[in-house]
């Protein structure tokens, strides 16, 4: 019978050539992915920069001059962005592990200058200095990370105002660890950290609230505001 | 784990493309050669007719039968060269009794046998057939005017043993009648690279066309798992005999309306492959049955086995997404931030673009058999239903089919 083994070869590469361009394709999109969480790496940098010069130039007096505006707004995009790319990329990609190393050293810096600023200027300056820090491991071995995970990003859409600071507790970075050691961190994630207190194990929004209750003024805030535009709504209509 | 499926799944997308480019480019080499030697100055003119005889084997098929015998009086083909052979095989409705309608018809010869299933009304039938040419139709089929004549042209050629025609869904209604209709077209385009291959492994029971000669050279049908119609073709291709493909030669089918009578088809037939492809296992990537031995068996039996594992891992993949999503929902409750685009999340993964590719590919081969099934438009309502339902469909059968074999459990008729 007839064989065609020519065409079993260009047929071969052909779809080698297909595989190829898709490969290539594929890198060429990942690398600018990648391309961009190092510009707002590096526009997150410069913001801080930019902000502990500023800090530093200016006195006690002038606390009114900062405003919360001087604390990089893009932290929790990065955060969204990078751990999209450790999700496909693996945890174990170099270059992940790179820029994630990078992102944590940021957090630790962002985290600094707001606990200074809230030192000296109290908390009115950085939005009533909401922050948490939230320590976890994907390594498989904490199994209601993912859960917490859900909360914090909840409440961070929530309350834009909040800052949330996550940590891959088995990163392997030493500013990392001397965060850790400083707080005394246990390994017995989820750890969330809250005005220096630290909560171990699945924390639900009630719990977050209960234990930031500044949150719960900012409803309160909210519940307000509502009601008299309700009211206001009434007395137009009424009038 | 993840490695290993990730290399799976590449290995089996790049077997997936490498079929996909092997069959386009067999029919658009083979078709190009067509259209040269399809010049006005072939002698179209000059068919002669050989004596054919159609069998149609019956059973309980007192509603469909008259309209498939007609169909076949109807054949534009010499009268005197065409004789019809109807086999009831102890049907226990009242077909025997519809059909003595044509009892003083002399074309027509009606025959009764005890059940014995297809094959054996077949067989039975064979031992009265003493024409050059000899077909079957299912009761469920009916014939365009023009197919027989179509068809015996392509016995011009004197290594022809066997011709197929086109199978066309008959008035296809609702869901699954538009998925089979697209399905059947695909179909269409499928026979026609395996002829140009040379390695058509299925002559259909709906008017393949035979020599006589066959029979008596390689033997009379088998009970081949119910699936005599495929064991019969593997047989020829073992005996090196040239089987053809005429695709404008249509047949029109009755489908399945409901999914318990489809899928019952369907397991029959996947389950009827799986055991031949057994029974054949010796033809499989041995280069002296060319073609079909290298590729086109290792294909068919590589389909079942891509659709069962891209099936499971879609299946996988969802289940986690749900599970993810309920967790999220039992943690937080049910939140919709609104849809915000960036280009950053749109997943630019090589799967992602080898798969486009190979959609691509499959859009190509749909235009493709709807041109050969003489549809006016390239693209259907058909075909998008296909596409977007028949990977759901498919496992259906072909899971049970593969337990079936696996166990060794006959499938039935109906």
């Amino acid at each position: 019978m007839e064989m065609s083994w020519k065409k079993y070869a260009y047929t071969f590469v052909i779809t080698a050539v297909i595989f190829i361009t898709a490969i290539l394709a594929s890198n060429y999109f990942s690398q600018k992915k990648m391309d961009e969480i190092k510009n707002i790496e590096s526009r997150i940098a410069v913001d801080i920069l930019a902000s502990e010069t500023q800090f530093s130039l200016l006195s006690e007096l002038s606390c009114k001059e900062i405003s919360s505006g001087l604390l990089s707004k893009e932290l929790a995009t990065l955060g969204d962005k990078l751990s999209y790319t450790e999700q496909n990329r693996g945890s174990d990609d170099a270059e992940v592990l790179n820029l994630k190393k990078y992102y944590s050293l940021l957090q630790i810096k962002d985290f600094i200058l707001m606990q200074k600023i809230k030192d000296r200027c109290g908390s009115t300056q950085t939005n009533g200095g909401l922050s948490i820090m939230y320590f976890y491991s994907n390594k498989g071995d904490c199994s209601d990370c993912e859960r917490e995970g859900f909360v914090l990003t909840k409440l961070r859409e929530d309350y834009p105002e909040l800052r949330v600071y996550s940590f891959d507790y088995n990163l392997d970075l030493s500013a990392l660890q001397t965060l850790v050691s400083i707080y005394n961190i246990k390994k017995d994630l989820p750890a969330v950290l809250i005005n220096d207190k630290i909560y171990y194990g699945f924390k639900s929004i009630d719990d977050i609230k209960n234990a930031l209750p500044a949150l719960k003024a900012i409803d309160a805030q909210k519940a307000k505001e509502v009601l008299l535009k309700s009211k206001q709504a009434t007395s137009t209509k009424t009038n | 784990m993840h490695i290993v499926s990730e290399s799976i799944t590449y290995i089996f997308l790049f077997i997936a493309l490498y079929i996909e480019v092997f069959f386009l480019i067999t029919y658009f080499e083979f078709s190009e050669k067509k259209l040269k030697e399809n010049s006005p100055t072939s002698n179209v003119g000059q068919i002669k007719f050989p004596s054919v005889s159609i069998i149609v084997p019956v059973w309980n098929e007192e509603t469909t039968i008259l309209k498939t015998i007609f169909s076949l009086l109807k054949l534009n083909y010499p009268k005197e060269n065409i004789s019809i052979l109807i086999v009831d095989d102890g049907s226990t409705d009242r077909t025997w009794n519809v059909i003595q309608k044509f009892s003083r018809n002399k074309q027509i010869k009606l025959l009764r046998k005890e059940n014995g299933g297809k094959y054996t009304a077949l067989n039975y039938a064979l031992e009265f057939v003493d024409s050059e040419l000899v077909g079957c139709l299912d009761a469920d089929s009916f014939v365009h005017p023009e197919a027989l004549k179509r068809i015996v042209a392509q016995f011009e050629d004197s290594e022809m043993m066997a011709v197929t025609p086109s199978i066309k869904i008959f008035e296809p209604k609702g869901l699954l009648g538009l998925i089979q209709k697209a399905e059947y077209m695909f179909g269409i385009f499928l026979r026609k690279v395996f002829y140009y291959l040379n390695a058509i492994y299925i002559t259909p029971g709906p008017f393949s066309i035979f020599r006589r000669s066959v029979f008596d050279k390689i033997g009379y049908y088998r009970h081949a798992h119910n699936t005599e119609d495929m064991e019969i073709a593997m047989r020829m291709q073992k005996n090196n005999m040239k089987i053809g493909n005429v695709h404008n030669a249509f047949v029109y089918t009755i489908a399945p309306t409901n999914i318990k009578t489809l899928y019952k088809q369907r397991l029959r037939w996947v389950y009827g492959f799986l055991k031949n492809a057994i029974d054949y296992r010796d033809m499989f990537f041995k280069p002296q049955y060319g073609n079909l031995g290298m590729v086109v068996l290792p294909a068919a039996g590589f389909s079942v086995l891509s659709t069962m594992y891209f099936f499971g891992a879609m299946v996988l993949s969802w289940a986690e997404t749900l599970t993810t999503q309920i967790s999220k929902i039992l943690t937080v409750g049910f939140s919709w931030q609104g849809f915000n685009f960036d280009f950053f999340y749109v997943n630019t993964d090589i799967l992602v673009f080898v798969s486009l590719i190979a959609v691509l590919g499959t859009f190509l081969i749909i235009a493709t058999s709807r041109g050969l099934a003489e549809e006016k438009n390239k693209f259907g309502l058909d075909s998008l239903l296909f596409i977007i339902f028949y990977t759901f469909l498919a496992p259906l059968w072909m899971s049970r089919a593969i337990y079936n074999v696996i166990f060794t459990k006959e499938t039935k008729w109906r």
